[in-house]
């Protein structure tokens, strides 16, 4: 097992890597730069902030010496605030992002699998259409509609929750957030339970037990573990759905969150913060991945031999 | 193909999303003729009304607008009488009346051209008429004034183009790359799908969102940015069908025949993996939309005056509070095409699924 995580590590450098070099080229060759301002600087201002950052060298050598930092942990400075390292700003949008996502993808995980299992358990049953259509519509309801929608009921309508802002996480902050970036991913979750529990109850172990005469939960519980394989293979993709998805709902709710603070790196060609902020977001989605094939193998072990 | 078309036609939720999908194509390439307005067309005195049947200017907000037009005038509007379409008043200044000033009913999207009945007392009492202009807003008009119907529709043309041109170009990359690494097979399949993993990893909503901000936003670069993300999963499905196909004797009989590989994948193996990436494609639809539309709802995707549904429900979300309409439209037209075009692609998976519904 151990061999295994380790092949998959190593197997990742090369990815991480592409996303580094694509990144820092892709941004050093577009037009505009961090220090273009609505009144140009003066040449001379101009060539001592670029020489201050190290701009002023070759570009292969930036590079070289980028992912020399890199290696060291040292993410460099940033362009847009000054006296704020890339490694700061980002550790203070991660807590947020972080707090969202991993709540939402328990919240996902909880609904969507429950629904699926409860619609799977008696298909073409109350429940099974239920879930069938609410799944569909929140594959079909885009995040940025759910967002003004429950902010329309909870927060105008009823005065329940607050309609945005952070206040340092407060819980009656976070529900809306939480929600509107969890019910897709439930929906995904949940057609995908549904579906994968269905054939995996006309798999052959399965009726055998039905044969022996096992009690229907203790059947269910034998099935589910077969069945939760592609559910947990894409696990990787739902934490990354959810880092992406912050995007959004950070815009709407006004979260200082990773997502936003990305968008506005990018818009201010703060790029340190935007290669920063990218890797970061890379090595999550690397690691989660990983995280879910382990879990997968741990579910079946046919896969710990293969590849 | 006859038999899945009869399929097809049994299944319902099918017909149903077909024909809400016709529907919704049709009204955005011919509706915009019959809504008698233009897209681009800003009334500035009719800014964020709401939706109904009833012409505007309504009755009750005449008298203010003739009020404020005639300030504009360095006169004032007394005696404000409408009827028949037609408005009625006399305006009256301490100075002489120059009748040029009367441009300005005109100008107003309001009132047509004037005419003056009588003057008074040397000039400084003009009585006046002129016909109000009735203009119906179905849906009502936008934060700049324009109808919102009109530009629902016509935002429906460009994320419905992208949405189809996004997903030929995924279909077209993952198609040639998946059916070339299936067939070909060997090191260089490994090779071609250890690249796919690789990207599978990647941060790709970050890679498109750093795309359109660095280099300016157009139609182009949505399309190849959004093509270039969604292939991956085309190309994995379209290899491990070619890798079966590979095997069977019809093809290996092309292979005896001295056909070219080219040849063979073109005639023999793209053909006979179609059925599933029908049904991936109609489904990749709905999710290029989606993403279309995330992206100009963050402002990076379709720039002004053209506009998108994203954008168009980004603008919505803006002036929630104060005009709920304009979520409302874009979004409702939205979630019916994506949610019809999911039950069209789940049904056409149905029908080409030789075990029938397993439901």
């Amino acid at each position: 097992m151990i061999g295994f995580i380790l092949r998959r590590l190593l197997q990742a450098l090369p990815t991480l890597l592409a996303v580094v070099t694509v990144s820092f080229f892709l941004i050093r060759l577009a037009p505009g730069g961090p220090f273009d301002l609505e009144r140009p600087l003066s040449p001379a201002a101009l060539a001592q902030l670029r020489r201050t950052y190290g701009l002023d060298q070759p570009l292969g050598l930036q590079y070289v010496h980028y992912l020399a930092a890199l290696a060291r942990g040292d993410f460099g400075p940033s362009f847009s605030f000054r006296d704020l390292g890339v490694a700061e700003l980002i550790a203070r949008g991660l807590s947020v992002s972080v707090t969202l996502g991993g709540l939402a993808l328990i919240l996902a995980m909880g609904l969507g699998i429950g629904l699926g299992m409860g619609a799977a358990l008696k298909p073409g049953g109350v429940l099974d259409r239920a879930v069938g259509f609410g799944a569909g519509l929140g594959l079909a309801v885009p995040t940025f509609v759910v967002a003004p929608l429950l902010q329309i009921v909870f927060g105008l309508g009823l005065s329940w929750l607050p309609l945005g802002g952070w206040e340092g996480g407060a819980p009656s902050h976070l529900v809306l957030p939480v929600l509107t970036l969890a019910l897709p991913q439930a929906a995904i979750l949940a057609r995908l339970t549904r579906a994968s529990l269905r054939e995996t109850f006309h798999l052959p172990h399965i009726r055998t037990q039905r044969a022996m005469g096992l009690p229907g939960h203790r059947i269910t519980r034998h099935a589910l573990r077969a069945a939760l394989l592609p559910v947990v293979a894409i696990l990787g993709s739902t934490a990354a759905a959810l880092l992406t998805g912050s995007v959004v709902v950070e815009t709407l709710f006004g979260l200082p969150g990773l997502g936003r603070s990305f968008v506005d790196a990018a818009l201010n060609r703060d790029y340190t913060l935007v290669m920063g902020t990218v890797i970061l977001v890379a090595v999550f989605v690397v690691i989660l991945n990983l995280v879910a094939d382990v879990l997968c193998a741990f579910l079946d072990p046919r896969l710990r031999l293969g590849r | 193909m006859r038999r899945l078309g009869r399929r097809l036609a049994r299944d319902r939720s099918a017909l149903v999303a077909f024909g809400v999908l016709a529907m919704i194509g049709l009204a955005c390439w011919v509706g915009p003729l019959f809504t008698g307005h233009a897209p681009e067309r800003i009334y500035p005195d009719l800014v964020a009304v709401p939706p109904g049947l009833a012409p505007h200017p309504r009755p009750e907000t005449v008298a203010p607008a003739l009020e404020g037009l005639a300030f504009r005038m360095r006169a004032t509007a007394t005696e404000i009488a409408a009827r028949d379409g037609q408005v009625r008043f006399v305006l009256a200044a301490p100075s002489p009346i120059d009748p040029r000033v009367l441009t300005y009913l005109p100008r107003s999207d309001l009132f047509g051209p004037a005419t003056i009945l009588a003057r008074e007392a040397d000039g400084r009492r003009l009585v006046v008429t002129a016909p109000i202009l009735a203009r119906t807003f179905f849906l009502g008009t936008d934060g700049l004034g324009r109808d919102l119907l009109t530009r629902t529709l016509v935002a429906g043309r460009v994320s419905l183009v992208i949405g189809l041109v996004a997903t030929a170009v995924a279909l077209a990359i993952g198609l040639t790359y998946g059916a070339v690494a299936g067939y070909v097979g060997g090191r260089v399949d490994a090779m071609m799908m250890r690249v796919v993993d690789g990207l599978y990893a990647l941060p790709f909503m970050f890679f498109v969102i750093m795309l359109l901000v660095f280099f300016d936003a157009g139609l182009g670069l949505i399309l190849v940015a959004i093509g270039a993300v969604e292939w991956l999963d085309m190309a994995r499905m379209v290899r491990t069908q070619t890798l079966s196909l590979r095997r069977r004797d019809f093809v290996r009989a092309a292979e005896a025949l001295g056909l070219s590989s080219a040849t063979i994948l073109r005639r023999h193996i793209v053909p006979n993996t179609l059925g599933p990436v029908a049904v991936a494609a109609t489904l990749l639809v709905p999710r290029v939309i989606l993403l279309e539309s995330f992206l100009s709802f963050l402002g990076l995707g379709v720039q002004e005056p053209d506009t998108s549904w994203g954008a168009l429900i980004a603008e919505g979300a803006r002036s929630l509070e104060a005009a709920p309409w304009m979520l409302g439209l874009p979004a409702a037209a939205l979630v019916a095409t994506l949610l019809a075009l999911n039950v069209f692609g789940d049904a056409l998976g149905r029908a080409l699924d030789p075990r029938g519904d397993p439901r």
